[in-house]
């Protein structure tokens, strides 16, 4: 009946669990409370659960992003912590068993609910209105990709409760992961998780990658796109020539896992490396996939602060494409002691080397955009400056582990963790920060607090270098990653340091949420309130409408004339606002609830899976087969905003406008 | 009724956008062909790895596979006079077509389903070696997707009963089944030959 689920999965006798799972209680229960207190359920469920709006599925994304990162995080100082304990005998507070499920499920939820959500956020909210669209190519197909992405993350946590999590790893390389030596379910959360979240990564792929070229308002052609645009164009194709491959490597391991095939096993004619090869064929463009959109977002940043149209708009946009070319021929570089042979290991060599080029024009493009310019020191402008800083470092060692013959040196040791952290939180994290306090005032209408803003830079700014600097360090005294306690004496200092480090990130953040809640807090003062829908005089179409937008984004197409529209539109005097006295009605989505019933029953398919409880299984995948034919017999789905309440929604906005100056 | 006359003079005003809906499928059709891609590769490293089971040439039988290589190449032809009527708005014609290219999938997979268990039966399952492995698999993805278009099929079956003129939608559904059905026959050639053929020669 529960297939291999029994009261003894149920981590009672672990108090760090019992007591996360009491905490998770608390917190869910005082929100569902509070959503109960304020009688705030129909809301929810109408306006946001059930939205197929971009902006707010953005919203709902960047929401489940920072859940992630709060719960990626406590990993990792819990992870940092065992380290600064367990020296010499001590054999710290996590047992290996706990201590290998805590990496594997950092990794594991840093990339693929932290940095995905955060990333599929981003350019919900931004790039519909940056090419002057209504929405998405298929909004339906949106919301459903946020349910697959939630209810992934959701069962990522149950792990925590019931059962296990993969202790293999974030990329759970067999044979370790084969059902011989990982008999428990862990591995089995891990596969099914990131299998459900790779399905909704893949519609968003081709959800962003049509709305791109079949959307863009008139007159936008390809070079008068955006930057932001090109970056999110380029990780929709990234995303579409790599999901696939993940969700074969997964769905092989998985075969092996349930029955008993032998891809990967060390018996039968099963080959290890080819999981290797497959996964990577995913892993390394995924890299790009994450840090493509945050050099979009440092593109826009930088020439709206610099007060300056973008240095080498043309080579910015050739070095993009250049790289998503360049990423998909590099995988190998993640495994040269694989032994391949010289010829093979220098190709790969090479070729990764190649990016730092087109990665280094990028920097160049960016320096010269503020150079002469009037560059404003914004919160945003910080952390801008701190990735040009970091990331520089991070791809410098990238190109010394290029070099297959120091690779086979550093390979598996600190020093890559130390490189691959220092490229994705100076690079992407970073990325993603500024991008959130830049565009927050187009979502909500208000301004993020820069002073908060700039206390977490520099915690997390100066964190960084305390817990990741002595990495590389450890990694040339050859510590190898992942392990659980030690007793060499020079690491000690070393892992000492980098323990100060994770707590000022951890303050960090903790001055992320003080700058959401003041920020929230003094919403309605005059300073913070963004009435014009152009608060820091940028260059794109997003802030030629309103903030927050209009559910419809804009009263009247924009008619496109030059690369920055907005900025040319102002320019040349042009208010496109004003263009719509004339409204036409506009053509919407209906709001649906079939993407979250599909969630919800994916999540009881998944979950079923995993215990191999087969009859809950069906009654998933029958759920989710119903649902998609429900909704494909449902004809009624879109409608008409007559063209009065369109004249109301904006003469109601203007007015507000006019009256708001006037007080002033 | 004021509705609708508001409806009807926004068509007229709005310029006519041509529906995403079949660039959006042919993006879906390409990630699907990487699917198949890297089973093939996947099928590639292992036709070796026979661990002392069969090969290819000693369970492999041709005379069924060519019955089911017909069947799919024949159910694409009648798609294609199935969507021929649809053009012409001949909905009866349209569903008897789509009635036979049901019937031929279902053909199909039937063969396919006894070809798997007599190979189960005969101790040559997917877990007897890699190369089993990967050739249950990479078979396997093609069935279970025809068995998703033979699903879609009937739904389309059903929703265009009763209707006299099919709608924008409509159409764009039927072409997109049209397109996944036509790219299975051609990830089917791919299979006879290189999975099929190969192994026996």
């Amino acid at each position: 009946m529960l297939g291999k689920l029994s009261w003894s999965d149920i981590p009672i006798d672990v108090p760090i669990l019992v007591g996360t799972f009491a905490g998770a209680a608390i917190a869910g229960l005082a929100v569902l409370g509070l959503i109960t207190y304020y009688g705030k359920w129909g809301y929810l469920w109408k306006e946001w659960l059930t939205s197929v709006d971009h902006k707010r599925l953005g919203v709902m994304y960047i929401v489940l992003a920072l859940v992630a990162l709060f719960r990626g995080f406590a990993d990792a100082i819990m992870m940092r912590s065992q380290l600064a304990l367990a020296y010499a005998g001590n054999p710290g507070y996590l047992p290996p068993h706990h201590y290998d499920q805590i990496f594997s499920a950092h990794g594991t939820i840093m990339i693929f609910f932290m940095a995905m959500a955060f990333m599929t956020g981003l350019m919900n909210v931004i790039v519909p209105l940056q090419i002057g669209a209504r929405d998405v190519a298929f909004p339906f197909l949106n919301s459903l990709s946020f349910w697959m992405t939630t209810i992934s993350f959701v069962l990522i946590n149950v792990s925590l409760f019931i059962g296990e999590f993969s202790q293999c790893g974030w990329l759970a390389y067999p044979p370790l992961s084969e059902q011989q030596f990982s008999p428990g379910v862990g591995v089995d959360y891990y596969i099914w998780a990131v299998q459900l979240s790779g399905v909704g990564t893949l519609l968003t792929g081709v959800n962003f990658f049509t709305t791109i070229v079949k959307m863009r308002a008139p007159g936008m052609t390809f070079m008068k796109m955006p930057v932001f645009t090109w970056t999110i164009f380029c990780t929709s194709v990234l995303i579409m020539l790599s999901f696939p491959i993940l969700t074969v490597a997964l769905g092989l391991l998985g075969l092996d896992r349930y029955l008993g095939m032998h891809f990967f096993t060390n018996d039968g004619g099963g080959n290890q490396m080819l999981y290797l090869s497959v996964i990577w064929g995913w892993g390394h463009p995924e890299v790009y996939i994450l840090v493509l959109p945050a050099f979009g977002a440092f593109s826009e940043i930088t020439q709206t602060f610099s007060r300056k149209p973008l240095f080498g708009y043309n080579t910015m946009v050739y070095a993009t494409c250049s790289i998503m070319v360049l990423s998909m021929v590099v995988w190998l570089h993640h495994f040269f002691t694989m032994g391949a042979g010289a010829n093979v290991n220098t190709f790969f060599g090479i070729m990764t080397m190649i990016i730092a080029i087109p990665t280094g024009v990028k920097i160049f493009n960016w320096l010269f955009t503020m150079y002469k310019g009037r560059v404003e020191f914004h919160a945003t402008m910080y952390w801008v400056i701190g990735f040009m800083i970091t990331f520089t470092i991070g791809g410098m060692t990238g190109v010394m582990l290029a070099i297959p013959a120091a690779d086979f040196v550093l390979h598996n040791s600190l020093f890559v963790i130390a490189h691959f952290h220092n490229v994705i939180i100076g690079g992407v994290y970073f990325g993603y920060v500024a991008a959130m306090n830049f565009w927050f005032p187009k979502a909500f209408g208000f301004k993020l607090n820069e002073a908060w803003g700039k206390r977490a830079f520099w915690l997390w700014f100066v964190g960084f270098y305390f817990a990741f600097m002595p990495l590389y360090v450890l990694g040339f005294e050859g510590m190898t990653r992942r392990m659980n306690h030690y007793d060499n004496p020079e690491w000690y200092p070393w892992l000492l340091v980098a323990e100060a480090g994770a707590v000022m990130i951890a303050l960090g953040i903790v001055c992320q949420l003080t700058q959401l809640y003041v920020s929230i807090r003094d919403r309605n003062l005059a300073e913070n309130r963004d009435l014009t829908g152009d608060p820091w005089n940028a260059r794109t179409l997003e802030w030629s409408t309103s903030s927050p937008p209009p559910f419809y984004n804009f009263a009247v197409v924009p008619v496109v004339h030059d690369l920055d529209a907005f900025a040319h539109d102002k320019e040349a005097g042009i208010d496109t606002r004003a263009a719509g006295s004339n409204y036409q009605p506009i053509h919407m989505p209906k709001n649906t609830a079939a993407g979250f019933f599909i969630g919800m029953f994916s999540l009881i398919l998944g979950f079923a899976a995993i215990w191999w409880i087969w009859w809950l299984a069906a009654v998933g995948l029958i759920g989710v087969i119903a649902t998609v034919i429900a909704r494909s017999s449902n004809n009624d789905v879109d409608y008409y905003v007559p063209a009065s309440e369109v004249a109301r929604i904006e003469n109601e906005h203007t007015r507000n406008l006019l009256a708001a100056q006037a007080a002033e | 009724m004021a509705h609708d006359i508001t409806a009807d003079a926004a068509h007229a005003h709005e310029e006519h956008h041509e529906s995403p809906v079949v660039f959006g499928f042919w993006l879906y059709l390409m990630t699907d062909c990487i699917i198949f891609g890297t089973l093939f590769a996947v099928f590639a490293v292992m036709r070796n790895q026979f661990a002392g089971g069969p090969t290819g040439k000693d369970i492999f039988d041709l005379n069924g596979v060519g019955i089911e290589t017909a069947l799919l190449l024949l159910s694409s032809i009648t798609y294609g006079f199935g969507m021929i009527s649809a053009h012409q708005n001949k909905l009866g014609a349209l569903r008897g077509w789509l009635g036979v290219t049901f019937i031929l999938g279902l053909g199909f997979l039937f063969m396919e389903l006894r070809e798997f268990s007599h190979m189960v039966a005969e101790g040559n399952g997917p877990d007897r070696s890699a190369f089993l492995s990967a050739f249950f698999t990479l078979v396997g993805t093609h069935g279970l997707h025809v068995t998703c278009g033979l699903l879609w099929m009937a739904v389309l079956i059903v929703q265009t009963g009763g209707k006299t003129v099919l709608s924008e939608r409509m159409t764009n559904k039927l072409t997109c089944l049209s397109l996944f059905w036509h790219f299975l026959d051609i990830v089917w050639i791919c299979v006879f030959t290189f999975v099929y053929l190969m192994s026996v020669i």
